[in-house]
């Protein structure tokens, strides 16, 4: 017994002059950071005129679902919209035109995820069932997307997420197993694991540069991290948030990304200040942010909350420029249009919005 | 009373908390009975044996609930709005031959609202009412669906006791009392709606066997309510009332006790997980010290457990087999320390990394803002219609058919850098005409054979590897790029270790790309073939239009000099 105690305490000792030492380096970094944060964004950005856009308004209502739309992804041809219920259906829109273009049943319900491939011819969903299912759309025969359907990846818990990074043939999941993944989607081979998060990963972006190969998660371990994807390591990481982070959103410029969480504020974190700069709330927001998404000049930040609104936040001054109410249940994503002229958002009242 | 998970004591507290006069004065109680309970919580746990102790603390407790700060957060609003001085005036109206209790009416809560918020917009205030309604911390005293109205109609406060934050999640069971017991009291007010008898019909069928007890349960409260004071019955029923159309709401009416899917997965899945790790040690437990007590019911609740681990304790101490059992479940000490060397190498790396001040990451900001404002359909109305707004297609089409001339703004754009120009088709193919005529055009075939190649599927990327290897950089290749040697040596390797990946270019090609953009994207923006498809770009004759001119030519003037 006494013998025992001798061999583990050294280790112990160890182990406790480790935790030490990572204590004084996060002290260290932390004044390190203070020094490099000699003013706020907000502060900078008075100088800005403010703006306004007061003309927001609804242009399109999609019905159709029968169930909480959970998801939607725009269609690179900029007028088609796919979403995904809580009943397991996938539909297709011309959201111009706000008519159904093509339903898909999934095998399961509460489909959480859902996306376009960059050609346009390809659909992306999943969800409860653990899997990403993909369906190719038009092309060679009269056959209907959904016979044509092919199971891509499979983790072992939930698709929160997914994503085509730049290309058709590949797929990018996040998961309630905690990981992310690359996917081959041609084999459904797994071409690289990204652990890391220490709960579930509720959403990926990928960063808008040439290379495409930095992506960044969100997850219910309030942690924001980027990756990069030829490694397969976190390159980066952002744990300023109260709760979890739900939502993840690259800055168009690719060198910071803004995140919604459910302690109900968005932050904007810089990768080249590695911190937060910016915070955007106020005394009477009170439920999650949902989904955050970015207008083209990164000027405004759109997020949508769990209040059944949306927002759009000036980003650069940190005030808010106008609420878009409408919506009669939570807000559960919004997306802007590939060509930067709408936002879509899509809610538990089981329609989608188009503003502009 | 309505009584939740057959938990007693919560339903004794309901019971015990009932009678005030005041439903402010309640919720004092009713906190007090709360920390009472925590406490008693608190001890329970102090006397389970260590292992349980660490476990018991990992499981789901009402702060992982995903709801749970956007609850808190309404309760403050609620506390401020109960102040006796300064909340939202709470009183007795007498109504024709009777008195209504407690209520205020829906103009004074938006009100109270709008000013302790600094809240500029009356939709807002009104909003935030609703949502405190539709959460279940105040209801109208006489409408099922859980709204607020900014006029006279009256408002009451739910008691802390049915607040959502407790996690209720009421059984269909108490529903059948609930609406049993409500037609055993022949009152106006406490008449079924239409949705209401027509559930309570279909839990009859449903619980047909229990139905005499559920009958006994519902007669029995139903005597335990009329012995109460008249006007605390009327704030007690329909405080009741609210609970359910909260938990039940009236179709049409949105639930707000729906979890997010992820959010539930997840509480699921955590606590299903440490569930059986208490299980798992008990059991293990209980076989070493004490096998003539089997407790290995799988539907066994947290409390079942709790106990277990209480008669364990008292059974014997032998702390030494727990940490055995919980130091299983926990890395090792060789782990933690690899562990915390990760941590400590991380943590170096990120002090090591150079970052860039505030200040500076502003400025960023700040002009890609205003480069971009022009493009931002939020902020500059498009060169043609928007076509959501307008419901004309103009913009799309003149986008789709890239002939020349094409517009200024989007050949301007191109000037911002090269991923702008290398990301519209026609700039790309101007700029590889540029290069052709410099007898440079191989970087960018190299450069978007490689981006072609990562977008591969991975069956094809192999063999696509060594064609481009061929192609760009074999010593007698047809076009070949200018790469440093050491580059071209560490792709060499890569390429012919048998098994290229997608990214054993990778080198090469930021070489190549940093090579255009410094050398031939910064000639191409100077060159006559820009300028001229500039100039021959379509300009729009609008306020928009003139304003980007002016501003372009003031570029050229400095660009000139």
């Amino acid at each position: 017994m006494a013998a025992d105690t001798a061999v583990t305490s050294s280790p112990e000792e160890t182990l406790a002059s480790l935790v030490r030492e990572a204590e004084a380096l996060k002290q260290k970094l932390e004044e390190e950071r203070q020094k490099l944060n000699d003013v706020t964004l907000s502060c900078v950005a008075e100088r800005l005129e403010p703006i306004t856009i007061s003309n927001l308004k609804v242009r399109r209502i999609l019905k159709g679902h029968q169930a909480k739309v959970l998801c939607c992804d725009w269609s690179p041809d900029k007028r088609h919209i796919v979403s995904s219920s809580q009943d397991g259906k996938l539909i297709v829109w011309d959201a111009f035109t706000s008519s159904k273009e093509l339903t898909i049943s999934m095998p399961s319900t509460w489909v959480m995820a859902c996306a376009y491939a960059p050609s346009g011819n390809m659909l992306a969903a999943g969800g409860l069932d653990n899997k990403v299912t993909v369906f190719p759309l038009g092309g060679s025969g009269e056959e209907e997307p959904a016979a044509r359907k092919r199971t891509v990846a499979t983790h072992t818990s939930y698709m929160s997420c997914c994503l085509f990074p730049n290309t058709d043939r590949q797929m990018l999941t996040g998961s309630g197993d905690g990981t992310c993944a690359l996917w081959d989607i041609e084999s459904g081979q797994l071409l690289q694991s990204f652990q890391g998060h220490g709960a579930d990963v509720t959403s990926i972006d990928l960063a808008p540069s040439e290379m495409g190969d930095t992506f960044v998660s969100g997850g219910c371990d309030r942690a924001v991290l980027v990756w990069d994807m030829r490694s397969g390591h976190a390159v980066q990481a952002f744990d300023a948030h109260q709760s979890d982070v739900n939502s993840v959103r690259f800055h168009p410029a690719g060198d910071a990304l803004a995140s919604g969480s459910d302690d109900a504020s968005c932050r904007l974190f810089d990768l080249r200040a590695d911190r937060e700069v910016a915070r955007y709330g106020r005394e009477s927001v009170i439920f999650g942010a949902n989904s955050v998404e970015w207008s083209v000049s990164g000027r405004v930040l759109f997020a949508g909350y769990g209040d059944y609104t949306a927002c759009a936040w000036d980003a650069l001054r940190g005030s808010r420029l106008a609420l878009l109410p409408g919506h009669e249940h939570r807000v559960a994503a919004v997306r802007l249009a590939p060509d930067g002229t709408a936002l879509a958002t899509a809610s538990w009242d089981a329609t989608l919005r188009i503003w502009a | 009373m309505v009584t939740m998970n057959s938990n007693e004591k919560t339903a004794q507290k309901a019971c015990q908390q009932g009678p005030s006069k005041e439903v402010a004065k309640s919720g004092k109680d009713d906190k007090e009975n709360e920390k009472k309970d925590k406490k008693d919580r608190e001890s329970m746990i102090a006397n389970m044996p260590p292992s349980v102790q660490a476990l018991m603390a990992t499981v789901p407790s009402p702060e992982e609930s995903p709801n749970y700060l956007a609850y808190k957060k309404m309760e403050a609003i609620i506390e401020k709005m109960q102040d006796e001085n300064t909340g939202v005036p709470v009183r007795t109206v007498k109504s024709f031959m009777s008195k209504i209790p407690s209520v205020f009416t829906g103009s004074e809560l938006v009100a109270w609202l709008t000013r302790h918020l600094n809240l500029e917009d009356a939709w807002e205030a009104l909003h935030l009412s609703h949502l405190l309604a539709a959460h279940g911390y105040l209801f109208p005293i006489d409408d099922h669906c859980l709204t607020v109205k900014n006029d006279n109609t009256y408002y009451r406060f739910q008691t802390p006791y049915f607040w959502p934050s407790n996690q209720w999640e009421p059984e269909n069971t108490d529903y059948a009392v609930y609406l049993c017991k409500r037609t055993m009291q022949n009152k106006a007010r406490l008449e079924l709606a239409d949705y209401e008898a027509e559930s309570l019909a279909r839990l009859q069928k449903m619980f047909s066997r229990k139905w005499e007890f559920i009958f006994m349960q519902a007669e029995a409260q139903s005597k335990v309510d009329k012995k109460r004071d008249k006007l605390e019955r009327k704030v007690l029923d329909s405080q009741e009332r609210a609970f359910w159309d909260l938990h039940r709401p009236m179709p049409g009416c949105v639930n707000t006790t729906e979890l997010d899917p992820k959010k539930l997965s997840r509480i699921n899945a955590l606590k299903e997980r440490r569930l059986q790790q208490c299980r798992d040690i008990i059991t293990q437990h209980n076989l070493k010290n004490n096998p003539i007590v089997t407790i290995t019911n799988p539907q066994e609740s947290e409390e079942a457990i709790q106990k277990n681990s209480e008669a364990v304790k008292e059974n014997g101490e032998s702390s030494h087999s727990e940490l055995a059992t919980l130091e299983g479940d926990k890395p090792s000490i060789e782990a933690q320390i690899e562990a915390a060397k990760r941590q400590v190498t991380v943590l170096k790396a990120r002090l090591e990394r150079r970052n860039v001040r505030v200040s500076k990451v502003a400025e960023i900001f700040i002009s890609y803002c205003e480069q971009y404002a022009e493009y931002d359909a939020f902020l500059t109305p498009p060169e043609w219609p928007n076509p959501w707004i307008s419901d004309t297609t103009e913009l799309w089409d003149q986008e789709k058919q890239c002939k020349e001339p094409l517009p200024l703004r989007r050949v301007r754009r191109w000037s911002f850098n090269l991923r702008e120009l290398l990301r519209d088709p026609p700039g790309r193919d101007h700029f590889a005409k540029f290069l052709n005529k410099e007898f440079s055009g191989e970087n960018l075939n190299f450069w978007l054979a490689v981006q072609e190649l990562k977008a591969l599927p991975i069956c094809r990327v192999a063999s696509r590897a060594r064609d481009i290897w061929k192609e760009f950089l074999d010593s007698n290749a047809p076009s070949p790029v200018n790469i440093d040697a050491a580059s071209r040596e560490l792709t060499r390797v890569r390429v012919e270790s048998g098994k290229p990946d997608r990214y054993c270019f990778d080198q090469a090609q930021a070489h190549v790309y940093h090579l255009m953009k410094s050398d031939s994207y910064s000639r191409y923006l100077r060159s006559d073939m820009y300028k001229d498809i500039l100039n021959g770009s379509k300009k729009k004759t609008s306020v928009k239009g003139i304003r980007s001119i002016v501003s372009f030519t003031g570029r050229k003037e400095t660009s000139a000099n």
